[in-house]
């Protein structure tokens, strides 16, 4: 080969970086990696300017790759290699004994297994959030990249992060930081969710082990990140390879692709190609109608909402204006903190906004400091009352008279805004929240999902990465000529398709009104799930900082084709209906300003020794002695008396009944029963059958968070549910105890209660079993029965089961299987006759000491401590006795309902909706597993059933988020809302 | 269910239009010919774009599947736009009875319907297990056959397309030739459902011998085939044009026939007998019959293209049952349940070995079936090349076509790795 054509060039544009790398053969002579900001093509053509002078006169061969430059090379004509496997060709050259590789970009995490046949993987796509990610989370902190790391480096425990995706994450680690953990222990907590969400998304089963190489940029800056890995995988240092060229594994991948199949191109020739590729290529993003058509249009909006205003009198700028009596509200949100000091006639004398950069308590302290040096000897403050996340952190660290759930402080200021507001829309930092008002009380309460959370810090944290504020960027928006359509999945979505949009040439002003749109749409689709503006209400009332943004306001005016109020104060309406309700106080408990002098604020870490659970705890110290303890699933690790926790919890009964099944010592050895899925419900009835048999039976225990990560690494599907996943690790918790056998059947069919029109378990209850068998390896080291049985009746079970025992080379004669299978059904009719009794006793209970009641439905595995994350607890915390659907649904006939009504988990929610609409005392809260298709279904119909009969409908979806927060604001609005409308 | 539900009545049958979404273009406009002739006014809907996603958005649950959201998009889009009297119109909607959510599409229809203020038009849910009653859409064992002998047209043309396209001279000459045949058997079909099998076979060796008469090159292609939720599968609306960036990307594509789906349901109730003894004798009876004849039909086919010897076959439908059985149990029913495993299966022994796995995000019996069975999939074809992409509303097109490009770039490397094996071996 002649010397010149030994040169080529790759070049890898990933979402977020651009990296050019030339070689000559195999040696590497010039490398670049730099920032793109979606400007692809002019940064490929800076980057090339800069290496004109090494290949000015020369040929050489070019290939692009990565995500973001596909486009480019079509567009150009230049060569495109998929970036894994240009990673793969790299890896394959420099470093062939490699066993595995992982690599993480900007939005992508790839790992490739070399041995036993290559194999290159890819993250779905709904595990989004790597490096972006990280980029983020740091912002969330306040801290650079670079700090984050340094402090994770620093850490001293580490806290369980939902690892599903990056929203999911967030929604732990914002109450995290709300709750005053350490940034050093959250930096590294977050990495951590990186790394098992790399491992259970990407491994999937496959053992990650030998010489593993890790690459791409956050691997290569983020030390905290790396020793996650190394650690997680446990890998020494001769096996876990952290290359320098880790940046640009891709680009050389490209070049060496290039040296065999690219094209030869000079430097003129090539800049060429690209400069003209500008605006080529077919644009993929769809465009929606503009903002505001004209000028004239924006005036006359301007002016209609101009309107609505709050009298101010701001003693920060007018000294000696007022005097006399004053109340302070403090909505400390999951991104922001509000304060507002009212005066005896609601004025606002002084009010406060702004991020709590990580740290909300120091936000709060040094406010209050200026409140008091405001308030001199002329105002004294009488009352003072603290709302949003952060609620009971403020209330215990400045001695706040009383707390109060969000809902009701937003209604609070609300009301006193327009009394006769029918519906409110409030859309903050992280959640969308929604109630709509009949008679003067809430009538029903809609909160967001993870899935649809994330709204107003999204366009935060997107306008400054964009070097702007939000209000500059929102006053980009209202000039949008073609805002882009971005959908409504979720903030993850939302990011891949703004960078897309940025590829097809989207400008900022664009973006920025398309993302308006979005937050929007979400709203309105995903969590009102209305579709005209009569469904929400004559007066409506939007708020919350997100509606700040003018564009978002006029999105929503124009998809819902109404026009609605937005108080001048949409920010701080939570802080201002805490201080409007802190004015039945007369004198304050608030922290002095003596005291505030001597203020300290220390966190630490414990662990709670109240239960089995051993919940995690952030224990934050004050002055005075006053303490804050969070982290605590249930209030016992709050230091709550115990009396609350002892009103009846059909969870907890359900529970001890499962966990009471104990196996006799057989002939046949030992088998073990996964409790999860649908073993949650027929446990006693293969408990029975195999101890009839002469089976020892071993029952996995319930489940944890350890229970999880066990199984974590063999499941292929990331996006089934937590119920599911969870199975995993139930199967090796009972290969570890030793069984011999395994058995969970597949089961299409459930029991027939004959309260539907049939009687299915749903897909994934159904064959879960294919999958273990399919995916676990270790289930080799045991005889794992996955029969395909029918329990419809005992006759067909028996004729069944036999058949598969005795081809599975056992020799029972069929009168023996006949009586165990007696036997079984025996238990499995005793346990739910047990459950219903304990459930009526429970009704009464309530009734007798007049407690309110809760229906905890969803399907019989929910009662799991780890599946239900402890909300049973939570509720009986707040004053509710807990039942749950499959111990009051036997109370209602069979439902009519609009959907087909064919499976027997689901029948019983309606049965259990019914049951709620007939009692007053009595109020039904939904859960639903993320990712349970079923409860599309589910969701909507139970939720007619009891609107339809004027009863809230309340619905919680869990996933591996472990933090309450979030639950426990809807379980608290649901009481607010109920007794507001009891006054 | 409730039963409350509007029939479709011998009134309506007189003057309204009855509206189909679209799935598989060629199988539907015959099926549609079909029907028509037993006085039915039909029109199918082929409107794509954006907007249907958006509107099925607005009123469809947005965590249900990705098909329902786009089908109920498509109809109400088209009651909004298409200049159709809300009074003289019908939709028509397959239902599949099982475990799946999908069961539940025709009522989330009608709730959607209601939701955007038509609770006046009727919804034909046409299932083979009869699961409603409309008097006005009668459909009888002469009108099924006709129906199934679209499909095995449709079968037949779809495969022939897929082995031709890639290697047509004149672009666009095979689609042509197919079209021609979908106009001319729907006409056939329809004008007195001409069904025997003699004219069947006579049909396929004129379809075969038009096909080989398409002027082809030869071109370096790998083989990709397309296996997954039955919709995304099969429908260009649902899954991007996924098959014609494949060939695009200079593959040559190969997708499983309908008809393999309508013997899977059929099997599925003689199995639920046996299995179970679920459903009656005379039920069984009927769907071992049902499922004898059809199986003799794909038989025929399989002959006809066999005797030709310029196209590849497909599988016999006995041997992709049993190629599941390895995997996982043919128990395993509910959605495209063993049969999704089965047709990766059948792909690779086709030597098909680079495979595209479709669904909808979120997909329930996918969880097991698809992505579940990979890991053995490949412990047991270990050049197996298998992606999955999920479907979606916010799903974005670059995400899914990197990641077929990255499928394609192995299938490349494989096929140049065994050709290179297969050198040094003959040195």
């Amino acid at each position: 080969m002649a010397n010149e054509t030994m040169l080529s060039l790759g070049i890898d544009i990933g979402s977020t970086t651009a990296k050019v790398v030339l070689m000559e053969g195999d040696r590497i002579l010039y490398e670049k990696y730099e920032r793109h900001f979606s400007q692809v093509r002019q940064k490929t053509l800076e980057l090339l300017e800069e290496l004109r002078p090494q290949l000015t006169g020369k040929r050489f061969t070019a290939a692009i790759s990565g995500s973001a430059g596909l486009g480019m090379a079509e567009a150009a004509g230049i060569s495109f290699v998929q970036e894994v496997y240009a990673t793969g060709e790299a890896v394959r050259r420099y470093e062939p004994d490699t066993s595995v590789v992982i690599e993480l970009g900007g939005e992508d995490a790839k790992v490739i297994f070399f041995d036993h046949g290559l194999d290159e993987r890819m993250n779905g796509s709904c595990a989004g959030g790597t490096g972006a990610f990280i980029d983020q989370m740091a912002v969330l902190l306040n801290m650079s990249v670079e700090e984050m790391d340094q402090a994770s480096l620093t850490h001293q425990r580490l806290y369980p992060i939902a690892s599903r995706c990056g929203v999911f994450a967030k929604s732990d680690i914002q109450p995290l930081l709300n709750q005053g953990a350490s940034k050093a222990d959250v930096a590294a907590s977050i990495y951590q969710a990186v790394v098992n969400q790399t491992i259970a998304g990407l491994a999937q089963g496959r053992k990650i082990e030998g010489k593993v190489m890790f690459l791409g940029g956050p691997l290569y800056y983020c030390k905290g990140l790396r020793q996650r890995f190394q650690q997680t995988l446990k890998l020494d240092d001769a096996h876990a390879i952290f290359p320098e060229y880790a940046r640009f594994a891709v680009a050389a991948g490209a070049c060496l692709y290039a040296a065999h199949s690219g094209e030869s191109y000079t430097i003129d020739s090539i800049t060429d190609a690209i400069r003209s590729s500008i605006g080529k290529g077919a644009a993929q993003t769809n465009r929606l109608r503009p903002l505001f058509e004209t000028e004239a249009d924006y005036e006359a909006f301007r002016l209609r909402h101009s309107q609505a205003t709050v009298a101010v009198e701001d003693i920060a700028r007018y000294s000696n204006c007022y005097s006399g009596r004053a109340w302070l509200g403090v909505d400390c949100g999951s991104t922001t903190t509000k304060l507002v000091l009212i005066s005896e006639d609601k004025r606002i004398l002084y009010s406060y906004y702004a991020s709590n950069q990580g740290n909300p308590v120091e936000r709060v302290r040094a406010e209050l400091e200026k409140i008091y040096a405001l308030c001199g000897d002329r105002i004294t403050i009488c009352g003072s009352a603290a709302t949003g996340y952060g609620e009971d952190l403020i209330r215990s660290a400045f001695r706040v008279d009383e707390g109060l759930v969000e809902t009701i402080a937003h209604y609070t200021a609300a009301r006193h805004f327009r009394p006769d507001v029918d519906f409110i829309l409030d859309i903050g930092g992280q959640d969308i929240k929604c109630f709509k008002i009949r008679g003067g009380a809430i009538d029903s309460i809609m909160l967001n999902e993870a899935c649809s959370s994330g709204c107003g810090s999204f366009i935060e944290t997107f306008a400054r990465s964009m070097g702007k504020s939000v209000a500059e960027f929102a006053e980009c928006g209202l000039r949008a000529k073609a805002p882009v359509d971005l959908g409504t999945r979720c903030t993850v979505f939302m990011n891949s398709s703004v960078k897309q949009s940025q590829k097809d040439g989207a400008t900022i002003e664009d973006i920025s009104a398309g993302l308006s749109v979005s937050v929007v749409k979400n709203a309105l689709y995903k969590v009102i799930r209305a579709n005209s503006p009569e469904e929400l209400g004559r007066n409506i009332v939007v708020q919350g900082g997100t509606f700040l943004n003018d564009a978002v306001l006029r999105a929503f005016e124009m998809e819902m084709g109404a026009n609605v109020i937005r108080p001048s104060i949409a920010g701080l309406m939570g802080a201002y209906g805490a201080a409007l309700h802190a004015m039945r106080f007369e004198q304050s408990s608030l922290i002095s300003p003596e005291e505030l002098k001597n203020f300290r604020h220390d966190a630490k870490s414990a662990v709670c020794n109240g239960c089995t659970n051993h919940c995690h705890l952030t224990v934050n110290l004050f002055p005075g002695g006053r303490k804050f303890i969070s982290g605590n699933q249930c209030q016992r690790g709050a230091g709550a008396a115990k009396a609350d926790l002892e009103l009846p919890n059909l969870h907890a009964i359900k529970r001890e009944a499962l966990s009471s099944l104990k196996g006799v010592p057989g002939q046949h050895g030992k088998i073990g029963l996964p409790l999860a899925l649908g073993m949650y419900e027929l446990a006693p009835l293969w408990h029975a059958i195999f101890t009839k048999l002469g089976f020892e039976v071993v029952l996995s225990k319930l489940s944890t968070r350890q229970t999880y990560e066990r199984g974590q690494f063999s499941i292929p599907s990331d996006t089934a549910c937590y119920p599911a996943k969870i199975m995993h690790g139930h199967i090796e918790e009972l290969i570890d105890a030793g069984v011999e056998r395994i058995f969970y059947p597949c089961l299409s069919y459930n029991v027939d209660e004959h309260a539907g029109d049939n009687h299915y378990n749903c897909p994934v209850v159904a064959y879960y079993a294919e999958l273990l068998h399919g995916n676990m390896e270790r289930l080799q080291e045991v005889d794992f029965m996955y029969p395909y049985l029918s329990v419809e009746d005992p006759k067909k079970l028996t004729a069944t089961l036999h058949r598969y025992l005795n081809e599975h080379g056992f020799s029972f004669k069929k009168g023996e299987v006949r009586e165990a299978v007696r036997a079984g059904f025996a238990a499995y009719h005793a346990h739910m006759r047990r459950v219903h009794e304990a459930g009526e006793a429970a009704i009464d209970y309530a009734r007798k000491n007049g407690k309110r009641i809760m229906i905890l439905a969803g399907r019989p595995y929910h009662a799991d401590p780890e599946i239900g994350h402890g909300i049973d607890k939570l509720a009986t915390s707040l004053g509710f006795v807990v039942v749950s659907e499959d111990s009051v649904c036997h109370l209602e006939p069979k439902q009519d309902v609009h959907v087909l009504n064919q499976w027997t988990y689901h029948s019983r929610l309606y049965r259990a909706a019914r049951y709620a609409t007939e009692h007053d005392d009595t109020e039904l809260v939904q859960l639903v597993s993320f990712g349970c298709g079923l409860d599309a279904i589910t969701t909507d119909e139970v939720r007619a059933i009891l609107e339809g009969a004027g009863k809230l409908y309340t619905q919680i979806k869990i996933d591996e988020i472990t933090n309450l927060g979030a639950v426990r604001i809807r379980l608290r609005s649901l009481l607010g809302a109920l007794e507001e409308r009891g006054k | 269910m409730n039963s409350d539900y509007i029939p479709f009545t011998q009134e309506m049958k007189k003057d309204y239009t009855i509206l189909v979404p679209t799935m598989l273009p060629m199988h539907f406009r015959m099926i549609m010919s079909v029907l028509s002739t037993y006085g039915y006014k039909m029109e199918l809907l082929d409107k794509s774009g954006p907007e249907i996603a958006a509107t099925g958005l607005k009123y469809v649950h947005n965590d249900t599947c990705y098909p329902a959201i786009l089908v109920i998009g498509q109809f109400i889009h088209a009651l909004q736009t298409g200049g159709h009297d809300p009074n003289k119109v019908a939709l028509i909607y397959f239902q599949t009875g099982g475990g799946c959510r999908a069961s539940n599409y025709v009522s989330l229809l009608r709730k959607a319907l209601a939701k955007a203020g038509y609770p006046q038009v009727p919804v034909i849910s046409f299932s083979f297990q009869g699961i409603e009653k409309h008097p006005g859409f009668d459909i009888g064992v002469k009108e099924l056959m006709a129906v199934a002998c679209a499909v095995l047209y449709g079968d037949l043309l779809m495969t022939l397309v897929n082995q031709t396209k890639p290697y047509e001279v004149e672009a666009g000459a095979a689609q042509a030739c197919a079209d021609k045949w979908t106009q001319r058997l729907g006409h056939e079909l329809g004008t007195n459902s001409k069904t025997a099998l003699s004219r069947l076979k006579r049909n396929y060796r004129a379809i075969l011998k038009d096909f080989a008469a398409i002027e082809r090159v030869a071109r370096d292609t790998v083989r990709v085939g397309v296996v997954g939720e039955i919709f995304v599968k099969y429908s260009p609306l649902g899954n991007n044009n996924l098959e014609d960036f494949l060939v695009r990307e200079g593959a040559e594509v190969e997708v499983p026939g309908l008809l393999d789906f309508l013997l899977y349901c059929v099997y599925n109730n003689v199995l639920d007998y046996k299995l179970y003894k679920r459903i009656s004798f005379a039920a069984y009876l009927g769907a071992s019959i049902a499922w004898k004849y059809l199986l003799h039909c794909k038989h025929v086919m399989i002959n006809c293209i066999n005797e030709q010897g310029v196209f590849r076959a497909p599988t016999p439908f006995e041997h992709t049952i049993t190629l599941a059985r390895d995997c996982l149990g043919i128990g395993a029913k509910m959605g495209e349940g063993w049969l999704l495993t089965s047709e990766m299966l059948e792909l690779a022994e086709s030597g098909a070995e680079n495979i595209v796995c479709t669904q909808p995000f979120g997909c329930l019996p996918n969880h097991i079936c698809g992505k579940g069975m990979m890991k053995p999939i490949k412990d047991r074809n270990p050049n197996v090349n298998i992606v999955a992409i999920d479907y979606d509303a916010g799903a974005t097109r670059v995400n899914q076509e990197n990641r077929l490009k990255l499928m394609l770039a192995n299938a490349r490397r494989i096929q140049q790795e065994k050709r290179e094996a297969q050198q040094s071996a003959s040195a």
